[in-house]
């Protein structure tokens, strides 16, 4: 990371700290952890490297408690949304979150090549909405490029019920489903130029119809079932000259950017977090305080930092190979995402 | 190194997820396997299912002559496998190597693929009822001034394959030469021979776009058996139980194959030792046709007794002996689960290990680098026990006495049932009795399978059915 970068990170990492644990602004859940500590984090957190005196966040933080707890007073009388995460390793989190989303996507969509997803033009989203972010954050997308956002829901807890109960025709009955509403309303919007799918519904969809003739020109994907074996599948097979965007996203961190394909990449799927507000660090499983070297692979360590949300050093269910700085984003990145695993079976799989 | 790329209807691919096979003695990597995404292969079922119309212009004499051809081929033959050429010895090698099978089993069941292949025009016929070929072909006709019709049911038939009973290849193959494309999913460590079987029948002229394997993961599978119209999976209980009441789905699960001495025989039963040696021993005792429970009215311990101490002079051999009569386990921790599960069957009251008094060393045995479990025989004091009807992947049986009264109130699901017996009433009750698949009554052991007949589902009738047909003249 160059030294502009890591003065900027250090800059915005006293300034999430300073508005989390002050009083006036920050939320009840680390006003009543700071106050348990020993030391004042607003004093002793002068740089990024520094989180690490708050140790591991634990996830269960989120799974109970009075949501309030985390609303910093700063953002008091803000329109907030709750959002909540899948679910696959158990009781879903939950988040609040105001401008977050927004700002997110506003950011992201400034990577997005204006030949490939048209300005003006629809959007259809295939995929969670319910309490998730998701669907706000894509018809954002779609808005800040003037554009309509469509949507067709998939409940990814009804699929990790039929996955565990091995219900596996009631589950393609259910996928089928959402793919008859989407060819619906592709068929009835022909301004409807760009998508976001999970990758099993991509397929399902390019399974029945030719993307190309219902003029999708740009696809935007997620989720950790894609590995560079799908994306070259997808590039080469299902979506018929459009443009592929392999995305990283998730309710706790916002949205990562994928590094632009290059022959060399071999369809490996690298994504780089969206500095300063979120930071992806590979670490090593036995010892989560070290980061492993370049090219090697560790489970992921996120730590988001927005006036929303702090969340430092909370350890993903995902392992991912540690990338170095590229061009567009002169920080670290991460390769190949997939399910952390030594996690086993305690993580539902296949629901994406 | 040796890489496995796909056969996406008959066209090689190379995928950029891939899986190790190695040797399990060494752990050296023998070859690298393509894995498929599960979306690829739901889509190739798809968009291939015009295949099915072009290989009905085929004759059925043109495809079993293609048959036949591919089974020397195959047997015979060095041919090309994947990137390079594979001679058999070469095929034996790494078969023995990954799955743990000696090589003389491995060669036995080349023969066993080879003789289905070689007389496919009689299995046909014998499943079909004798139906002429012209009819199949056509799909009506009339015999013996009979109309008959068949509605094809499959324009695909899917398979899920084990890793460790190379035998049941024989069970797919009659699909090509009733002109229905395969698309098959190979066990982890035995892609040798769904592979080599479908370069043998690419080099024998058969239509590659009808021959798909794609070695893959669980998902993978699951795609071949949903999207396929007619579907076939091996696998223990817990596999075959989500599909066992899906009717596009034959199951090839655990066999539970037993062996029933009547009452009218049992003085006799020293006559009889070599069919109880035969079916719990035959072909490493690890197929579901070998026998794992034994069933007396009398001289329970005697017979316990007498198979036990003849079953523990077959010991672990390497797997280039020519004598090996004893897989390997590919995974040694299988082993040591099966050990352990038997042990802890032990701890309930009334089971004894008649073989642990006469073995040599410990059931978990290592010979070469390879883990084996060596023949364990359990005499049991009840149907209820445990251990009365379990099936492990190597030779095991119990033995449990009771009446013969009692036999079929008693019996569960048995893929193989072997009664010994000249009591006509009883041969009939054995012959009626639901949970029977293969009844053979007399000494007849087991595991000998008469390919003429069908084995759990008849594949001619699960590929076309009986229907009515008229038509003007």
């Amino acid at each position: 990371m160059s030294t502009e970068t890591t003065e900027k990170l250090n800059a915005w990492t006293r300034e999430i700290v300073e508005w989390h644990f002050n009083p006036e602004t920050g939320c009840k859940f680390w006003l009543d952890f700071a106050e348990k500590l020993s030391w004042d984090p607003r004093k002793e957190i002068q740089s990024f490297a520094d989180l690490h005196k708050f140790g591991f966040f634990e996830d269960n933080w989120l799974r109970s408690g009075d949501i309030r707890d985390w609303l910093p007073k700063g953002n008091v009388g803000k329109p907030m949304y709750v959002f909540e995460t899948g679910g696959s390793t158990g009781q879903p989190k939950t988040r609040l979150s105001s401008d977050d989303l927004r700002t997110d996507y506003s950011n992201f969509s400034t990577t997005l090549n204006d030949d490939d997803f048209p300005k003006g033009s629809d959007w259809l989203l295939l995929g969670p909405t319910g309490p998730r972010r998701l669907r706000l954050a894509i018809e954002h997308l779609a808005q800040v490029r003037n554009g309509i956002c469509f949507c067709v829901d998939m409940d990814p807890r009804w699929v990790v019920k039929l996955i565990k109960k091995k219900q596996l025709a009631v589950l393609e009955e259910y996928k089928r489903h959402i793919v008859d509403q989407a060819l619906t309303i592709l068929k009835r919007h022909k301004n409807i130029k760009c998508l976001f799918a999970t990758p099993k519904l991509l397929q399902e969809l390019c399974s029945r119809v030719s993307l190309k003739q219902l003029g999708i020109k740009g696809v935007f994907c997620g989720g950790t079932q894609m590995d560079a074996q799908f994306h070259r599948f997808a590039v080469e097979e299902l979506i018929e000259g459009a443009a592929f965007v392999p995305t990283y996203g998730n309710t706790l961190m916002g949205l990562a950017c994928h590094k632009p394909y290059t022959p060399e990449d071999n369809y490996d799927i690298i994504y780089y977090p969206p500095l300063p507000r979120a930071l992806l660090q590979v670490v090593n499983p036995d010892n989560p305080k070290e980061v492993v070297p370049y090219g090697e692979l560790g489970r992921v360590m996120l730590t988001t930092m927005t006036k929303e949300l702090f969340m430092p050093n909370f350890l993903e269910r995902d392992q991912a190979i540690r990338e170095p700085a590229c061009d567009l984003y002169p920080w670290d990145g991460v390769r190949n995402v997939a399910p952390f695993s030594r996690m086993g079976a305690t993580v539902v799989e296949g629901v994406y | 190194m040796l890489h496995i790329p796909l056969l996406r209807n008959g066209k090689q691919y190379t995928s950029l997820n891939q899986s190790e096979i190695t040797d399990h003695r060494t752990g050296e990597v023998l070859a690298t396997m393509s894995l498929a995404n599960p979306g690829l292969i739901t889509k190739d079922i798809r968009e291939n299912k015009k295949v099915w119309h072009d290989l009905q212009k085929l004759s059925l004499d043109e495809t079993l002559e293609m048959c036949k051809k591919a089974a020397g081929l195959f047997l015979n033959a060095e041919i090309p496998f994947a990137n390079t050429t594979q001679t058999p010895e070469q095929f034996v090698k790494y078969q023995s190597a990954s799955t743990g099978m000696p090589e003389n089993m491995c060669r036995a069941n080349m023969d066993k693929v080879h003789w289905v292949l070689t007389n496919l025009r009689d299995i046909i016929k014998s499943l079909s009822g004798r139906v002429d070929f012209s009819i199949i072909e056509s799909g009506y006709g009339v015999q013996d001034g009979i109309p008959i019709s068949f509605l094809p049911m499959a324009r695909q038939l899917g398979a899920v394959l084990p890793s460790n009973s190379p035998g049941v290849h024989s069970l797919w193959v009659p699909s090509l030469a009733l002109r229905v494309p395969v698309v098959l999913k190979p066990g982890s460590r035995e892609p040798w021979t769904p592979f080599r079987l479908l370069h043998a029948f690419m080099e024998a002229g058969y239509p590659s776009e009808a021959l798909s394997c794609y070695p893959t993961d669980y998902a993978g599978g699951n795609n071949i058996m949903l999207y396929c119209e007619r579907a076939m999976i091996f696998g223990d209980d817990s596999t075959v139980r989500l599909w066992e009441n899906d009717r596009r789905v034959e199951v090839h699960g655990t066999g539970f194959s037993k062996v029933l001495l009547g009452e009218d025989i049992v003085e006799n039963w020293q006559e009889y030792m070599d069919v109880l040696f035969t079916s719990v021993m035959a072909n490493g005792g690890r197929s579901c046709i070998n026998t794992s429970a034994i069933w007396t009215p009398k001289y329970g311990r005697e017979i316990a007794d007498a198979l036990a101490k003849r079953m523990v002079e077959t010991r672990p051999l390497p797997l280039t002996h020519p004598q090996a009569e004893l897989s390997a386990f590919s995974d040694k921790r299988m082993a040591e689960y099966m050990d352990h599960a038997i042990e802890v069957g032990l701890d309930t009251e009334g089971a004894e290990d008649v073989t642990a008094k006469y073995r040599q060393g410990e059931r978990v045995e290592v010979c070469e680098k390879s883990t084996f479990l060596q023949p364990t025989l359990i005499h049991v004091n009840g149907y209820e026990h445990p251990l009365a009807n379990r099936e492990f992947m190597f030779p095991f049986t119990s033995v449990v006495e009771m009446p013969q009264e009692e036999m079929l109130k008693t019996i569960e699901k048995s893929l193989v049932v072997t009664a010994i017996t000249n009591d006509p009433d009883w041969q009939r009750e054995l012959s009626c009795c639901p949970h029977i698949d293969r009844l053979n009554i007399g000494p007849i052991p087991t595991c000998k399978v008469d390919w003429l007949q069908p084995h759990e589902g008849n594949l001619f009738e699960f590929l076309f059915q009986r229907r009515s047909f008229q038509k003007t003249p």
